[in-house]
C-alpha cells in the first residue's frame, strides 16, 4: 500500500514539454529520501490543461502542480511528500485558496465540463489493466456477454441517442443494426483512429489515457454485430498511443478478455493494430478500409456501404475512437442516463481540442448544447492579451467558422450545420482580431490541396483552382469577379467530388465568404488586409513624429529599403521593402507600424 | 478470466490502491511531519500506519502529513478524523502504538484513551 500517489501526465503534450525527465527525477528523488515504497509514481494520460503542462497531481491531497520543471521536483519531494507542506508557489494558482486548495472540479476550466469519454484520462495508469478494471472496466463487456442478447445491446445503444463522433454524426445504434442485419459468414469491426484534422488530438488523448475503454467497446460491438476480428487503424505519428494500445491489447489477452471464449461464453474476439502513414484521406471510411487491406488508401463510391461490404468485401462496422469510448458508459449506466445529457437531437458530450488564440489550450469535454461562449470565455479562459474574439473554426478543413455574433449558438450537430459549420471530429481553433479570414480559408485549402488523393477531378483540380484564386486575392490582385467565381467553383466541387474530402473541402471558403465577405472585398477593392496578415497588402510606415532618426532600423533592414539622415525622420521605400518586420522589432521608440 | 467473479476479484484487489485518488469522506490520519516530528520519530510511525492499513485492506482511510502543530515536546503527534466524529489527537506515538490505534480506533471505533493528548 502506498500512502501517496504522484500522477504525472505522459500524454503527447506534456511529454513534449519534458514530463519524461520530470518522472525520472521524481523517482530518483523519492529514492534519495527513502520514500519509494510509500509514494507511487504513475504516468497517466492527458489531464486536459495542456497549456499548463507538464502537469503533476499529488494524492491524497489532490494538489495540482502546473508547469513543473525538473528543478522543482526536489522541493516537491522534500517539502510536500516528506513533510506534508504543499508547495503553494508551484500549484496551479486557480486552485489556491486562503485556507488551502480547492478541488479541481471547482476550477473554471473543469467546472462546466462533463467527462464521459475522458473519464479515466489523467486518473488511471493507462499501462495497468488492473486500474482500468478497478474503475469498473470490462464490467460492461461481462454484462453484455452474460446477461444481454445481441439485439438488446443494439437496442440500448440506439436508445441512448449516441451519434458518431468522427464527424458525420450518423446514429451509432442504426449503424450497428445495419452491420447486424448484413448477411455474411465473416464480419469485422474497425476503429477509426486516423485523426487527420490539423490541431485535433481528442482521439489520441483517449487512446493515450484510456486505451482499454476502446478495446472493451470494440469487443461489445463485435458481439452485437457478430464479428470475431477487429482492427484499429491508427496513424504512425501517434507513437505513445500505439505503444499504450499494444500494451493494453497484450494485457487484455493475458487476462482472457481478448481471445477465445471470453468470460466463459462462446464469444471469441481478437484485435490488431494497423498503422496509417498519415494521409488525411485515409480517415475517410472507404479509403481507410482499402488501406487496412494493404492497398493504396483511396476512397471508392458508396453504396455499397461498409456495413454491407467493408474489409475484404465483408460486412464491417466502423466507428470513431470517441464514439467507442462512450459505449461502456452507456451499457453500465443505461441509455436513459446517457440521453439525459445533451440536447434533444444530440445526446451526451463532445470532446474538443481547444487551440489557437485561447488561454487554456487543451482538451475539454462538454455536454452537447453548451454554447461557444461558455467554452471560450469560461472554460477556455478567454483570449490572450485582451484581444477581441473574431471567430472559431470547427470541423477543421471540412468545417466552417463561427463568427462572434453567433457565439451563443448551442454546440450540437444540427445547430452547427444550420450556421454553415459542422461538429466535425472536435478540433476547435479560436481566432482573434489579428487573424485574416481570407488567409485562414487559404490555410485550409493548402491543406486539402496537399491531401487530395487525386482520384477524382473535381477535388484534384478544383481545390487547386480555388487555392489559386485565394492566393490571387491575398496577393492583392483579385477582382470582384474572382469572388463570384470562387463561390461558383466551391459549389461545383461540393456537388461532384467522389468522397467527403472533396465534398467538404470548399466549406472554409464558403463560410468565411458568408460571414466575412467584407474582408474579401477589402482585399479586392481597397487592396488592404484589415488584420494586417497578408504580406503583399501590408506596408511598413515610419511615424515622422516619433522617429528620432537613430538609424537602427536602416541598419537592421536586410534589403536596404530604409534611408534618412541621422536625427531626422527616416523613410521606408515600399517598392524595395520585403515586409519582414525586422525594422519594427528593432525600433526602440515604437515609431514603425504596419498599415 | 472465466467469469464475472474473476473480474470482481481483480477489481477488489486494485480498489485500495486507486481509492486514494478519489474524493471521499473516509477516515483521515494526519501525522505531524515538521522537523520536530521527524526528529521525534514520526516517519516510522507514519510507515506503520501505512503498512497496517495496507495489510487490512482498508480502502477508505488516507494517511496525510501536516506541519508543526505547535506542541513539539509531544511529537510524534497524530490526529485521527473519522467522519461525523470529533477529532482525536494522539501524542508521543510509536509504531507499536500506531498499530494499536488502527485496530482499536480506526477499525472498531474505540478511542485508545491512554495515548490521547488528555493523558499526556
Ligand atoms: C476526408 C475525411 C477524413 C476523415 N477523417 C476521419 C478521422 O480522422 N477520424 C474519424 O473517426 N473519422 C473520419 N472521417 C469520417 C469517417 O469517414 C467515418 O464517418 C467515421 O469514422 C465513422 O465513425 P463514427 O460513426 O463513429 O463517427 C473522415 C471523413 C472524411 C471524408
Amino acid at each position: 500500500m502506498y500512502r501517496g500517489h504522484v500522477l504525472c501526465c505522459g500524454g503527447t503534450g506534456c511529454t513534449s514539454s519534458g514530463s519524461e525527465a520530470i518522472i525520472n527525477e521524481m523517482e530518483a528523488q523519492l529514492k534519495a529520501n527513502g520514500l519509494e515504497n510509500e509514494i507511487k509514481v504513475i504516468k497517466t494520460g492527458c489531464f486536459g490543461l495542456c497549456a499548463l503542462g507538464p502537469i503533476m497531481v499529488v494524492y491524497p491531497e489532490g494538489a495540482f502542480y502546473s508547469r513543473v520543471k525538473v528543478e522543482d521536483v526536489k522541493e516537491i519531494v522534500e517539502e510536500h511528500l516528506l513533510k506534508g507542506r504543499i508547495v503553494t508557489r508551484l500549484l496551479y494558482q486557480e486552485t489556491v485558496e486562503d485556507d488551502g486548495i480547492k478541488s479541481l472540479n471547482e476550477v473554471d476550466f473543469y467546472k462546466k465540463q462533463h467527462r464521459v469519454a475522458l473519464r479515466n484520462c489523467g486518473v488511471i495508469d493507462p499501462e495497468n489493466i488492473d486500474e482500468y478494471i478497478e474503475a469498473d472496466g470490462y464490467k460492461a463487456l461481462g454484462k453484455v456477454l452474460t446477461e444481454m442478447t445481441r439485439e438488446e445491446v443494439i437496442d440500448e445503444v440506439t436508445k441512448s441517442g449516441l451519434r458518431g463522433r468522427g464527424g458525420g454524426g450518423f446514429p451509432t445504434g442504426l449503424k450497428w443494426k445495419f452491420a447486424y442485419n448484413a448477411k455474411g459468414d465473416k464480419k469485422f469491426v474497425a476503429c477509426n483512429a486516423d485523426e487527420g484534422d490539423p490541431g485535433a488530438f481528442m482521439d489520441r488523448s483517449i487512446l493515450e489515457g484510456d486505451p482499454h475503454s476502446v478495446i472493451e467497446a470494440m469487443a461489445i460491438a463485435a458481439y452485437a454485430v457478430g464479428a470475431d476480428q477487429g482492427y484499429i487503424y491508427i496513424r504512425a505519428e501517434y507513437p505513445i498511443a500505439v505503444k499504450r494500445l499494444e500494451i493494453a491489447i497484450g494485457q487484455a489477452r493475458a487476462y482472457g478478455l481478448l481471445g477465445k471464449n471470453i468470460f466463459g461464453t462462446d464469444f471469441s474476439f481478437d484485435l490488431e493494430l494497423r498503422l496509417g502513414a498519415g494521409a488525411f484521406v485515409c480517415g475517410e471510411e472507404t479509403a481507410l478500409m482499402t488501406s487496412i487491406e494493404g492497398k493504396r488508401g483511396e476512397p471508392r463510391p458508396r453504396p455499397p456501404f461498409p456495413a454491407n461490404q467493408g474489409l475484404w468485401a465483408k460486412p464491417t462496422l466502423l466507428n470513431n475512437v470517441e464514439t467507442y469510448a462512450n459505449i461502456t458508459q452507456i451499457i453500465n449506466n443505461g441509455a436513459e442516463w446517457f440521453s439525459s445529457i445533451g440536447t434533444e437531437k444530440s445526446k451526451g458530450t463532445k470532446v474538443f481540442a481547444l487551440g489557437g488564440k485561447i488561454n487554456n489550450t487543451g482538451l475539454v469535454e462538454i455536454p452537447m448544447g453548451t454554447t461557444l461562449r461558455e467554452i471560450i470565455e469560461e472554460i477556455g479562459g478567454g483570449i490572450p492579451d485582451g484581444k477581441k474574439f473574431k471567430a472559431a473554426q470547427t470541423g477543421g478543413p471540412s468545417g466552417g467558422c463561427i463568427p462572434a455574433a453567433l457565439m451563443d449558438t448551442p454546440i450540437d450537430y444540427d445547430s452547427l450545420i444550420q450556421i454553415g459549420s459542422m461538429m466535425g471530429s472536435g478540433g476547435l481553433i479560436v481566432m482573434d482580431e489579428d487573424n485574416c479570414m481570407v488567409d485562414i480559408a487559404k490555410f485550409f485549402l493548402e491543406f486539402t490541396v496537399d491531401e487530395s488523393c487525386g482520384k477524382c477531378a473535381p477535388c484534384r483540380i478544383g481545390t487547386k483552382r480555388l487555392l489559386e484564386i485565394l492566393t490571387k486575392i491575398t496577393d492583392g490582385k483579385g477582382t470582384m469577379e474572382d469572388i463570384d467565381r470562387l463561390e461558383e467553383l466551391a459549389y461545383t466541387i461540393k456537388n461532384s467530388s467522389l468522397c467527403g474530402l472533396g465534398q467538404t473541402a470548399p466549406n472554409p471558403v464558403l463560410s468565411t465568404l458568408r460571414y466575412f465577405r467584407d474582408e474579401y472585398i477589402a482585399h479586392v477593392k481597397d487592396k488592404t488586409c484589415p488584420a494586417g496578415v497578408c504580406k503583399a497588402l501590408s506596408r511598413y510606415v515610419i511615424n515622422r513624429e516619433k522617429c528620432k532618426g537613430c538609424s537602427l532600423c536602416s541598419r537592421q533592414c536586410p534589403v536596404g529599403a530604409i534611408s534618412g539622415k541621422i536625427k531626422e525622420p527616416f523613410v521606408i521605400d515600399s517598392d524595395k521593402c520585403i515586409k519582414c518586420g525586422a525594422c519594427m522589432e528593432a525600433c526602440k521608440f515604437g515609431a514603425i507600424y504596419k498599415k | 478470466m472465466k467469469s464475472l467473479a474473476d473480474l470482481e476479484a481483480i477489481r477488489q484487489r486494485a480498489a485500495t490502491d486507486v481509492n486514494i485518488r478519489r474524493e471521499h469522506d473516509g477516515t483521515r490520519i494526519v501525522v505531524g511531519m515538521a522537523t520536530c516530528g521527524i526528529a521525534a520519530g514520526a516517519r516510522p510511525v507514519m510507515t506503520a500506519f501505512v503498512e497496517e492499513i495496507g495489510k487490512r485492506n482498508l480502502s477508505d482511510v488516507s494517511v496525510v502529513q501536516t506541519g508543526c502543530i505547535g506542541m513539539c515536546r509531544l511529537e510524534p503527534i497524530v490526529e485521527v478524523m473519522r467522519p461525523g466524529e470529533e477529532k482525536v489527537t494522539y501524542v508521543k506515538m510509536t509504531p507499536e502504538k500506531a498499530r494499536r490505534v488502527v485496530s482499536e480506533h480506526i477499525v472498531n471505533g474505540n478511542i485508545v484513551a491512554e495515548y490521547t493528548i488528555g493523558n499526556a
